[in-house]
């Protein structure tokens, strides 16, 4: 090769790029090995990244008394990594543990995460909390005491429907990045409806510690801190006083009562029973008890019978019939329709009972299931439609705009739909064009397969209260700094009822409470309109069901209860109903037998049950 | 002629040790980013939401680059290098225009989740340019011996070759404000200088601007410099001295002088009229590289700080593997692109530092030993330009992360995450890795 005058250049070029190695290689050595000022500098100003867990919004009723406080719970959290030689034995004496369950604990908090803290020992009492933090920071490396906000509630009150707060699942912190795993969520009721509201916003700290991992500042005087913020105060519907008494009064029995407010959809109570304490679900008691009450098959006090259990109305579907026959004009108020003990075209089936001959009025007066027979066939079979699907297909978008039958879309989870049977399902019962009208009349007194849920009930005695109309049943009144969208509760839903036809249908309404099936309900002073029902049972005794709404004009109240598996609706269900309403009307309740006989009543064990005196 | 274009067989003379040095740096690379951008909740290295995850698919993709260029006729680079650049340079002219902002930077075109920045392409294109442009045939005088000294003999042809650089340098600095990518194309000097660039200038260059750096050092901490200030400028004079031509030598001589002591004078008075946030980045250099002057470890320190502490926490053998508290505080900036020697020092110690500062310079080393046995004009620029390019990549980022050079954006070849650096030094390169194996031939 050709010795070139430029070749020794590449001599400097490489001494050049020796030099800067060996440079940066010297500054290393220096850096790494000679000098400890880093790791010393990095000790003493060691950084913990804290997560402020901002308190949960209290929840309030439409009243402003507290229904879901907050509690603080001490938790003994460990970081396996950083626990070197604590001092195990005080530590056992005073959490009360041997030495097995120290290491169990230890080994259970090393396999989640050696770096990472976890809880060693959750929710701390007081004085055990005292006593740890004299030791904590000398004795036990690697240990700390963090502080948890737990929900109390003051009354023990509306379980379902507020719900309770759990940490969150896998799966959801998987899907949202704000929750991390151990972090506490809403699972059910006003606590997972407005989670986003209640939760506020986590801040995180930056806290510098020394060499002892004991505190000693905020990071750059929190500079790169967010600040928590705590949750929003929620107001919601309820009205804690009507809530209790109607606890008090369905305690011992199997059922629900739903009442909401006509003029505002608004839902003043929400009772589901049984029922079960809300604190039992609080901290460390939910694992203990949480088995328990699901395990409890035959009480079922998880289950949210407001929303989700679905019963054949019985008679107080009769109303509806009532309004969409007029409606559709084959019904008139002086219409009459034969009853002899039954519904004499089908041989007397449906059954009916003994009352005079009559008219509409009396027909709901008397719920009269022969009349109301004729009148749902008379809907079905109109002749203006050419096949009979179509009437039936008619009257069911009728029945779907009373809110029943369908998702009323309400703010609390887990609500249901019920059911309405469509076309389709009795052409794969019976066959495509082997039903008719008379196959099917069961439906028009709230029987067959028909299935209403307790707050749609309630739903359609607002719709009636309002003459044609309802808001969407929420529990949502207002949050505190912060504004809701309030526009889907003050949206009216029409039903496809005219109002006009509601006037007759209410003042039979009336006439079952003055001097009908519910007579024994009545009020002296506030003219309650109401509608009892039987809802069949194909498993036991029938259920109880009245709804009803007061007073007749600009009502306050509309309500419904059902009473399991206890017969009639006048006996139990209406009593219920007409005590809350004079609670909630009067404040106070006057009638104390009433009150006495229904809250001793054990229609679960049948037990303490007192005849209702006759009239 | 050529014993390559006989065989079918792509791998025929593939330097094997450079390909595994690549690798090396590659996988190394891709395990730390893995550590510092570590997340609990999405701990696969291939969840392609997390940058460990992404840079899978770089790396897998420039391997693809890599394995095309091999296949790809070496000729096809001498042909079309003017081309390449053009294409590059107006890429680079439009992205401010038609790409994405991202971070307040113009220099990106974004595809869904991935970004690509132009700038880094520029690179291999300058470098084909210029390698083109200095073995240009046109430019031969007599005497093949002195041929190559010739170039830069003659201004015209020194500014043309500077001029290739100075382009993108300045659209890349002044279009899309990327301080690092600009700077980059400083490293050409240095692949110039070993064709010829006359080395006045470069020492000229060099001696002016460590008399700046040593008055501002002297200013700010207040030293008596006058003896350092005084050795430096005579060794100036003694270079001057030595050389051949008389008129030159005077000429040079004052123009020297003037300058000299007015930067000396002058320096440090202008330097508290530049840009407040140039100045502050030159203060941390200062007070890291000489610890003289004052700045706010919380502010403009702050990176330089927390990257020498991290390093600093090292020791010997490291934390280990994914345990690197300060890495993992988080709070260590750009820990997964430009600060990413961070990482490697805390958690491989002073061992895994010095191993990855071995393999860089093998690389570099290798580069240089490979482009001096080139036959062909044109491979040896463009393997110099390459070893270059390499070299300052290391210098600045390395430099920058021990306080020893101020604060410039650029990645660790190889290591740092980024896709669009990762495929610009795999073509760099690759098409020297070609241009080696078929070095047989002459291309031109």
């Amino acid at each position: 090769m050709i010795r070139r005058p430029l070749d020794n250049r590449k001599f400097v070029i490489t001494s050049v790029v020796l030099f800067f190695t060996l440079l940066y290689c010297g500054r290393l050595v220096y850096m790494q090995l000679l000098t400890d000022k880093y790791e010393v500098k990095a000790r003493n100003s060691g950084r913990k990244v804290k997560v402020d867990i901002p308190p949960r919004g209290f929840i309030f009723d439409r009243n402003e008394k507290p229904l879901v406080i907050n509690d603080i719970a001490y938790d003994l959290v460990v970081i396996p990594r950083e626990a070197k030689n604590p001092d195990s034995i005080a530590l056992c004496r005073i959490l009360g543990i041997d030495l097995e369950g120290y290491s169990r604990r230890m080994r259970k908090a090393r396999i989640y995460s050696p770096r990472k803290e976890s809880v060693f020992e959750k929710q701390l009492s007081s004085e055990t909390y005292a006593r740890l933090q004299e030791i904590l920071h000398y004795r036990l490396p690697g240990f700390d005491i963090v502080k948890n906000p737990v929900r109390k509630y003051p009354r023990k009150i509306a379980a379902h429907l507020l719900g309770y707060t759990g940490e969150v699942n896998q799966q959801k912190a998987d899907k949202d990045p704000y929750y991390r795993q151990g972090d506490y969520i809403g699972i059910s009721g006003i606590e997972a409806s407005y989670e986003k509201s209640l939760r506020g916003n986590k801040g995180t700290r930056i806290v510098v510690v020394d060499r002892f991992n004991k505190e000693k500042g905020s990071f750059k005087e929190g500079k790169y801190d967010t600040i928590g913020i705590p949750g929003n105060g929620l107001y919601c519907s309820l009205d804690a006083d009507l809530q209790e008494y109607g606890e008090l009064l369905m305690s011992n029995k199997k059922g629900s009562v739903v009442a909401i407010e006509p003029s505002t959809g608004e839902i003043l109570a929400m009772v589901s029973s049984p029922s079960y304490d809300p604190n039992l679900f609080v901290g460390r008691a939910r694992s203990k008890n949480y088995p328990k009450l699901i395990q409890d098959t035959v009480n079922v006090p998880l289950f949210n019978r407001a929303l989700m259990a679905s019963y054949p109305p019985g008679s107080i579907f009769k109303l509806i019939d009532a309004l969409v026959a007029q409606q559709e004009g084959v019904l008139q108020t002086s219409t009459h329709y034969p009853c002899a003990g039954g519904y004499p075209p089908m041989g007397g089936k449906p059954k009916c009972h003994r009352h005079p001959g009559v008219d509409l009025y009396g027909a709901i007066q008397y719920s009269c299931n022969s009349y109301f027979s004729y009148v749902f066939r008379s809907i079905v079979d109109k002749n203006e439609f050419r096949k009979f699907e179509d009437g039936y297909e008619n009257w069911r978008r009728h029945i779907l705009s009373f809110g029943v039958g369908r998702h009323l879309d309400t703010d609390l989870p887990h609500e249901l739909i019920g059911n309405v049977p469509s076309v389709k399902y009795y052409n794969k019962v019976f066959g495509k064009n082997h039903w008719r009208s008379n196959t099917i009349v069961s439906l028009g007194i709230g029987q067959a397969e028909l299935g209403i849920l307790p707050v749609q009930m309630a739903n359609v005695m607002c719709i009636i209260a309002n003459r044609g109309y309802y808001y969407i049943p929420h529990v949502i009144k207002r949050i505190q700094n912060d504004t809701i969208n309030q526009s889907k509760w003050k949206e009216k839903h029409h039903c496809t009822v005219d109002s006009i036809y509601f006037i007759p249908v209410i003042d039979g309404m009336q006439k079952v409470v003055e001097s009908g099936t519910a007579a024994a309900s009545k009020l002296s002073d506030i003219v309650i309109c109401g509608k009892t029902g039987t809802a069949q049972n194909p498993h036991g005794k029938d259920h109880a069901v009245f709804v009803c709404f007061a007073p007749r004009d600009n009502p306050k109240i509309a309500m419904a209860v059902v009473v399991e598996n206890c017969g009639f609706g006048g006996t139990w269900a209406a009593p219920i109903a007409s005590l809350m309403i004079e609670k909630y009307l009067k404040g106070k309740v006057a009638r104390t037998d009433m009150e006495k006989r229904m809250v001793e009543a054990d229609l679960i064990n049948n037990k303490n049950i007192v005849a209702e005196p006759q009239h | 002629m050529s014993r390559s274009r006989n065989t079918d067989n792509i791998f025929e003379n593939v330097d094997w040790l450079v390909i595994i040095l690549y690798l090396l740096l590659i996988f190394v690379g891709w395990a730390q980013i893995y550590s510092a951008a570590w997340y609990e909740a999405k701990p696969t290295i291939f969840d392609f939401h997390r940058e460990y995850g992404k840079q899978f698919i770089w790396i897998t993709t420039s391997m693809v680059l890599g394995f095309l260029i091999l296949i790809l006729e070496p000729g096809f680079w001498t042909i079309f290098s003017y081309g390449i650049y053009v294409f590059f340079l107006f890429l680079n002219l439009i992205v401010p225009f038609l790409g994405t902002k991202v971070k307040g930077s113009h220099s990106w075109f974004r595809v869904g989740e991935f970004g690509i920045q132009p700038a880094e392409f520029m690179k291999f294109a300058t470098n084909l340019a210029l390698a083109k442009f200095l073995s240009n045939a046109n430019l031969q005088v007599d005497k093949i011996e002195t041929r190559v000294t010739a170039i830069f003999r003659n201004y015209r042809n020194t500014f043309i070759a500077l001029g290739f650089i100075v382009l993108p340098l300045v659209v890349i600095k002044v279009l899309q404000d990327e301080t690092g990518l600009a700077i980059v194309f400083a490293a050409f000097i240095l692949s110039m200088y070993r064709e010829g660039l006359t080395v006045s200038l470069i020492i000229i260059g060099a001696v002016l601007g460590l008399l700046f750096i040593i008055s501002l050092a002297a200013f700010r901490g207040e030293w008596q410099t006058w003896p350092l200030q005084a050795s430096i400028l005579s060794l100036g004079l003694i270079y001057f001295m030595m050389m051949k031509r008389k008129f030159n030598r005077v000429m040079l001589l004052i123009l020297f002088l003037s300058v000299a002591s007015s930067i000396v004078k002058f320096g440090p008075k202008v330097y508290d009229h530049i840009p407040d946030h140039q100045r502050k980045r030159m203060d941390v250099f200062l007070y890291f590289a000489f610890g003289v002057g004052n700045v706010n470890l919380d502010k403009e320190a702050f990176n330089v700080d927390q990257s020498m502490t991290t390093i600093g926490c090292g020791g010997l053998t490291g934390t280990g593997f994914l345990e690197g508290a300060q890495t993992k505080s988080g709070l260590v900036p750009e820990q997964k692109t430009d600060f990413i020697f961070c990482t490697i020092g805390e958690e491989w110690g002073f061992l895994g530092a010095i191993v990855i500062i071995i393999l860089q310079v093998g690389l570099i080393l290798k580069l240089i030993f490979m482009a001096e046995r080139q036959r062909s004009d044109f491979s040896r620029v463009y393997g110099y330009g390459v070893a270059s390019v390499l070299f300052f990549h290391f210098l600045v980022n390395i430099g920058m992360t021990l306080g020893l050079i101020p604060v410039i954006g650029i990645p660790l070849p190889f290591i740092s995450y980024g896709g669009s650096s990762l495929w610009s030094f795999t073509i760099l390169v690759f098409i020297f890795i070609k241009l080696d194996a078929n070095r047989f031939a002459i291309l031109r």
